[in-house]
């Protein structure tokens, strides 16, 4: 088993120098570093002088891949690429445009990110399963076909209005917690966000579920369990929910390290000083260095969430061995 | 009045998708073991009724995407100008809705203005009330006129539905092909007049009042929900025109060649699925912004660029989101070279391409289908979520996301406004719940599993 997760650590390597490249690419070359210049300094009446000392500010001087100028190791070093991206390997992730530490600004922004992903997660896990189980307890009544339905709506409905509508419903009209902001007494702030979360989906997180559900009810396993006289309960709950683990774990165990990301939407809707809003205020500020790194911690966290799941397999189900 | 069609980048390429979406119905048509499933489909009634929902948008859609200019009137030293505002004929069908606008919000059906301003009344004093609409209401006003009005137009649209369905079966029954039973159902018929009297009534309302309301500067709602459909369904559909060829090609060689060319692929799209992908688009409109900001002189109109931006944005979606089917494609292919029909062309030589395209591709065609009906609606959720990020369309692009935009935070105000979030949500969720329910009938059609599973139980 560790010889296996030292070689899927190893394998993330290329793939995060792939990302690193398509983000160089992407910021870099379709525009150079001078155009990004005379956007931050405003597109009118700016000198080359200006832009030049924007440039070695931000360390932008350099050449993009290879510097023909240096001999040696310094030919791939000395270049913007090498500088912007080797030090993220080891999490340092630089400054942003506003002079501040990045790296700094990510571990303090966790905290708010985490408690509101945190508990949204959770508690919308336990919620879409016990819907689903529901559902497919009843699978085939009227019951199950309202359910169905309802899902069919509910994940129709865009995201933008659980929360618009439910800031309205709960903050404005009833006045039951503050509409956003966050701050001592954390609680009354997480829970409207929590709530709206866990609300928005339901739709299509029970439905899958509820699918995966169906679909171990099919197999061989539960018709004997039913024939060794076991109560239709029992069957769900023992047998198809723990051989529908797997099913689920392939879809959930991946975004538990993305969680640190926050949502976007909601901390932004929200004004909660999380990662996520971090991101919208650089992608509004068009902030280069902030972008690249969520990118790339972004990407880490997804491979370290793989990893996670692969993991998770051997906790399961004893027959997944990894090798 | 003379005009010049324009076509914009994104209007050629719906015809390039509506060619497409021809030839493959001809070609579905004409062979009957394609048509099956699709009479599977058929059979379901609230497919039907999603269908026709559908239709009316795509209806829409599609009227707002033949574009044109209109000749202006002062000559520039004898040659003909062109007016820089790209109108299209669906503008021309609601010109009184596209023209009638009031000085800023009001509500539905109101006819005056929804907040006070300074006027000179009569004898020249300075009053402070809510004017008049200039563009509501008539002779007869107020709450009998409108139900008077909803009920002439709503009956009016339900006789003409009714005619029009009765003149289709009459024609069905004498045209040479065979009735094709269970294809108009009552509820069908249902839906198709009760939509046709809901249209009537907003038709014959539009004449006179703003149905919908008016927004910030005074431009009606209606209008703005009818042009955001357009926009929504070219995000949900041209996307498929990036992410089919991709996740076709490379996922099918993927499975089918393996070795060096599965790892690179794999290699490929692991990379691309591992960024967040609103953080990916993000970054990528981020460019593109950068390079439209930087080259004002590509475009001749302030139209040209949103539309070049709205192209754009399909292309980053669709770069985005093709890994997916990619890998379901690679999956399946290397379930399927592993079956002796596939060995037996091989063992007899048939080329490797030959093979491809006569036994692989024609038996991953319905994983395609599903997943593309299945993709639209969630591309028409997103267009709302990354406009309001700021890296949606254009914010001078009338769509759902920037209507929202718009709208979000007049909910504070005191009377509230909310009917342009209510129209833009509204307009959405019929959409997508359309797309949903027809997508879920299309799988259960097409999807040989799921038909098993059905026999089971």
């Amino acid at each position: 088993m560790i010889a296996y997760l030292i070689r899927r650590i190893l394998y993330a390597i290329p793939i995060l120098i792939g990302v690193n490249l398509l983000t160089f690419a992407l910021f870099f070359v379709v525009n150079t570093p001078d155009d990004m210049a005379r956007m931050q300094l405003g597109i009118k009446r700016v000198t080359p002088e200006a832009i030049e000392h924007w440039k070695e500010q931000h360390g932008y001087n350099k050449p993009l891949l290879v510097n023909r100028g240096v001999k040696g190791i310094g030919k791939i070093t000395d270049t913007i690429f090498w500088q912007k991206s080797a030090s993220m390997f080891v999490l340092d992730f630089g400054f942003s445009d506003d002079g501040r530490s990045i790296s700094r600004e990510i571990y303090t922004r966790m905290g708010p990110s985490m408690a509101i992903a945190l508990p949204t997660f959770i508690i919308g896990l336990l919620c879409y399963v016990s819907f689903a189980l529901l559902m497919t307890l009843f699978r085939a009544t009227a019951l199950d076909i309202a359910g169905v339905s309802l899902c069919v709506v509910l994940m129709s409905i865009s995201g933008l209005f659980y929360i618009i509508g439910g800031q309205f419903l709960i903050s404005k009209l009833w006045h039951w917690v503050p509409i956003s902001g966050y701050g001592e007494g954390a609680f009354k702030f997480i829970v409207l966000p929590v709530v709206i979360g866990v609300v928005s989906g339901i739709g299509s997180s029970s439905r899958w579920y509820r699918s995966i559900f169906l679909e171990e009810i099919g197999k061989d396993y539960v018709r004997t369990a039913r024939a060794k006289g076991l109560s239709e309960l029992r069957v769900l709950f023992t047998h198809v929910l723990k051989n529908a683990s797997i099913p689920i774990l392939t879809g959930v165990v991946v975004v538990i390290p993305l969680l640190f990301m926050g949502s976007l939407l909601t901390e932004s809707f929200f004004g909660i000083p999380g990662l996520g809003n971090y991101t919208i205020d650089a992608i509004n500020a068009q902030d280069f260095s902030i972008v690249r790194a969520m990118v790339f911690l972004g990407s880490l966290l997804y491979i370290a969430g793989l990893i996670l799941t692969d993991i998770s397999y051997t906790v399961v189900d004893p027959r997944v061995r990894l090798t | 009045m003379s005009f010049i069609p324009v076509i914009l980048w994104s209007d050629a390429l719906v015809f390039l998708l509506l060619a497409a979406g021809m030839l493959v119905v001809s070609y579905v048509r004409q062979h009957e073991y394609l048509r099956l499933p699709w009479r599977r489909v058929a059979k379901n009634s609230v497919a039907m009724v999603s269908l026709l929902v559908l239709s009316l948008f795509l209806l829409v859609g599609l009227l707002d995407t033949l574009h044109y200019r209109v000749e202006l009137k002062d000559k520039n030293a004898g040659k003909t100008v062109y007016s820089p505002e790209v109108l299209s004929v669906f503008d021309k069908l609601v010109e009184p809705l596209r023209l009638h606008t009031e000085k800023t919000y009001s509500a539905p059906l109101a006819t005056n203005l929804y907040s006070k301003e300074s006027v000179t009344d009569v004898s020249g004093n300075i009053v402070r009330e809510y004017s008049r609409l200039q563009y509501a209401g008539g002779q007869k006003e107020g709450s009998r006129d409108v139900l008077r009005r909803a009920l002439f137009g709503g009956i009016a649209g339900f006789i003409a539905a009714g005619l029009l369905i009765g003149i289709r079966r009459a024609f069905l029954h004498r045209s040479p092909f065979p009735v094709r039973a269970g294809w108009v159902q009552s509820p069908v018929i249902f839906a198709a007049l009760s939509i046709a009297g809901l249209i009537g009534m907003t038709v014959n309302l539009a004449g006179a009042y703003h149905v919908l309301g008016t927004d910030k500067v005074g431009q009606d709602v209606l209008y703005l929900s009818l042009k955001s459909i357009r926009t929504g369904l070219i995000i949900g559909t041209v996307t498929t025109l990036v992410t089919l060829p991709l996740a076709l090609f490379l996922g099918v060689a993927a499975g089918y060649f393996r070795g060096w060319v599965d790892d690179i692929i794999q290699y490929i799209y692991t990379v691309l699925s591992s960024i967040p992908s609103v953080l990916l688009i993000a970054a990528a409109v981020l460019m593109m912004q950068v390079t439209i900001d930087t080259h004002p002189n590509w475009f001749e109109t302030a139209a040209s660029r949103a539309d070049l931006r709205l192209v754009f944005l399909c292309l980053i979606l669709g770069m985005t989101s093709w890994t997916g089917l990619c890998r379901l494609l690679r999956g399946e292919t290397l379930k399927l070279r592993e079956m002796e029909y596939i060995q037996a062309a091989q063992s007899f030589g048939v080329s490797s391409l030959r093979i491809l395209s006569r036994h692989i591709i024609p038996n991953v065609m319905h994983i395609i289908l599903i997943a593309l009906v299945m993709d639209f609606s969630g591309l028409v959720l997103a267009e709302a979520v990354l406009s309001y990020v700021g890296v949606g369309v254009d914010p001078s692009m009338i769509s759902f996301g920037t209507m929202i935009n718009g709208a979000r935070l007049e909910m504070a105000r005191e009377p509230m406004v909310w009917w342009a979030l209510a129209a833009a949500f509204g307009f959405m969720l019929v959409l997508v719940l359309a797309a949903n329910l027809f997508a879920d009938a299309v799988r259960d059609a097409f999807d040989p599993r799921l038909n098993r599973t059905e026999g089971d139980l």
